[in-house]
């Protein structure tokens, strides 16, 4: 199962919690959104990224356990 | 769109010049709460000449939220707060621009270590006149002890270094100002208006003595600099300041304002919530003093994640006692929510002590129950349009995690030091609805105590 990051471009305000979190994950730049640096990570990042998900201030970040095809 | 689009207006329209201001000014959440109840998640008061179509729901919340400033903008619809912050250069600046310069300042994730190292030493400054025990009144300790932080941590150390409670007294003027009477005329001929324009006058005064005693020591250190500083050495051509004193103290009211009265509201209301109910004070207690023990008695910013019946606490207050009640916003197009038409040029609102409230959102709506955030329970993730003291989506207030942050550095401290209880009946406490920036009725006094070593337990040395 494979599993991607989504991030909600209404919600995010650039706090950089994400990035203390998972810095191999997420980059924000000083004067935009977060960048993510990798959208379907490895299971190794799972829990850094979960954190980063848990620790956002603006809960604009979550993650979708799916398969990379969609099924109908 | 035919006119039966419009918005259902609620009941009670004086028909005169103000509609439902007089209302508004004396009881804000029964209006809200009887637009909701007589018209659903789309209904209409009138302040004077302005319509406010007050949404409410989780659907016509998100709409509200999510909007661009296109198409709802926050610019134009706090006309209280112009005489507050005061006419100037500075707030030609977007909301936008606004929140960018304070994020790049201060209120990013990896300034927040330093916050709660200096958050944790006002308060024992504050704390070191107590002796044993005594009472304080909480809505005059709280804005004092905010301003010290809150002047520290977004303008710097030295620029504290020049406050005392004047300045506390001062900024409750202003917040005091903000008469709902401002949507008829901002600068009516009433006390409270007189008293906040004398205030910021005052402000101005204080600040330009304090820029003068500076031009005339010169430079400090370049690692002592604060704000006013940099502020300082932009200069014009001729060498005067490009930033004049008027405009500094508007730019640092308009920085600090919103996080002062909001958090000295909900430091106060933790506070009384917890004496009405002890055996959540009894696990928050305990919780405290765990981690005491466990960090030797240095409380870090990354332990005040390990706290969850206090952050619960925190959460649960600002649910049932949300600093802002009417958010607002104006329509600078047409806009459709639920089946109705908002037209361009009218006040939209939402309402965080309505929706907060909401009994289809969250059970037994009106107690105070912090296990509602305790793992697996989540009421304000689960509930991102209805749970909203701070609002949500493009404008959620971006001191939000500082907020936490620094209230949780303060109770984890004050908490595990000093017991309270109540100096007056527990239902005596309560807000004063009749200004826009809502605060506790004084009296709102409590005593304190500080807490023995035995009852400290954990965090004593061993004997």
């Amino acid at each position: 199962m494979s599993w991607r990051i989504v991030v909600d471009r209404d919600l995010c305000q650039s706090h950089g919690v994400c990035e203390t979190e998972a810095p191999d994950l997420f980059e924000v730049p000083k004067r935009a959104q977060v960048v993510v640096l990798d959208e379907s990570p490895p299971d190794a990042q799972r829990a850094q990224a979960e954190a980063a998900v848990r620790y956002c201030p603006t809960h604009a970040l979550s993650i979708f356990d799916a398969p990379l095809i969609q099924e109908d | 769109m035919s006119e039966r689009n419009d918005p259902p207006k609620v009941s009670g329209d004086d028909g005169g010049v103000g509609g439902h201001l007089d209302e508004l000014r004396h009881d804000p959440i029964g209006l809200m709460w009887r637009t909701r109840h007589e018209c659903g998640d789309v209904g209409e008061f009138r302040l004077a000449q302005n319509d406010v179509v007050l949404l409410s729901g989780a659907e016509a919340n998100e709409v509200f939220f999510r909007a661009t400033d296109d198409e709802l903008d926050q610019g134009a619809a706090y006309p209280f707060m112009t005489p507050v912050f005061g006419e100037g250069i500075i707030f030609d600046a977007s909301p936008e621009k606004r929140r960018e310069m304070l994020h790049n300042q201060s209120l990013r994730d990896k300034f927040m270590r330093g916050h709660a190292a200096v958050i944790t030493g006002e308060l024992d400054r504050m704390v070191a006149e107590w002796g044993a025990a005594g009472q304080i009144d909480l809505l005059d300790w709280t804005a004092e002890l905010f301003i010290y932080t809150s002047s520290s941590c977004l303008i710097g150390a030295r620029f504290r270094e020049e406050l005392n409670v004047r300045y506390a007294e001062l900024f409750h003027d202003l917040e005091q100002g903000t008469d709902a009477i401002a949507f008829v005329d901002p600068y009516a001929d009433i006390e409270s208006f007189r008293r906040r324009d004398a205030a910021r006058i005052e402000l101005v005064d204080l600040i330009t003595a304090i820029m003068e005693r500076r031009e005339a020591a010169g430079p400090p250190a370049a690692e002592d600099r604060d704000l006013v500083d940099v502020l300082m050495s932009l200069r014009d051509d001729d060498g005067s300041w490009a930033v004049s004193p008027d405009q500094v103290t508007g730019m640092f009211i308009s920085m600090m304002f919103a996080g002062h009265h909001t958090t000295s509201s909900t430091a106060s209301w933790a506070i009384i919530e917890l004496l009405r109910h002890p055996e959540v004070l009894a696990r928050v207690t305990e919780e405290l003093d765990e981690l005491a023990a466990r960090s030797g008695g240095e409380i870090t910013y990354h332990d005040l994640r390990g706290v969850p019946w206090l952050e619960a606490t925190i959460k649960e207050t600002l649910r049932l006692h949300p600093p802002l009640i009417l958010l607002l916003r104006k329509a600078m197009v047409d806009v459709e929510v639920g089946g109705h038409l908002i037209r361009a040029g009218k006040l939209v609102g939402a309402s965080p002590a309505v929706s907060n409230r909401l009994p289809e959102a969250f059970d037994h709506a009106d107690e105070f129950r912090p296990d509602r955030y305790i793992d697996p329970n989540a009421a304000d993730a689960d509930n991102p349009w209805n749970w909203i003291p701070f609002g949500a989506g493009r404008h959620r207030c971006v001191g939000a995690a500082f907020a936490m942050m620094q209230l949780k550095a303060v109770f984890a401290k004050l908490l595990a030091d000093w017991s309270f209880e109540m100096t007056q009946p527990a239902d005596s406490y309560r807000n004063d609805h009749s200004k826009m920036v809502v605060q506790l009725q004084q009296p709102c006094e409590v005593r304190y105590r500080r807490r023995s070593a035995a009852a400290v337990g954990a965090t004593g040395p061993p004997i």
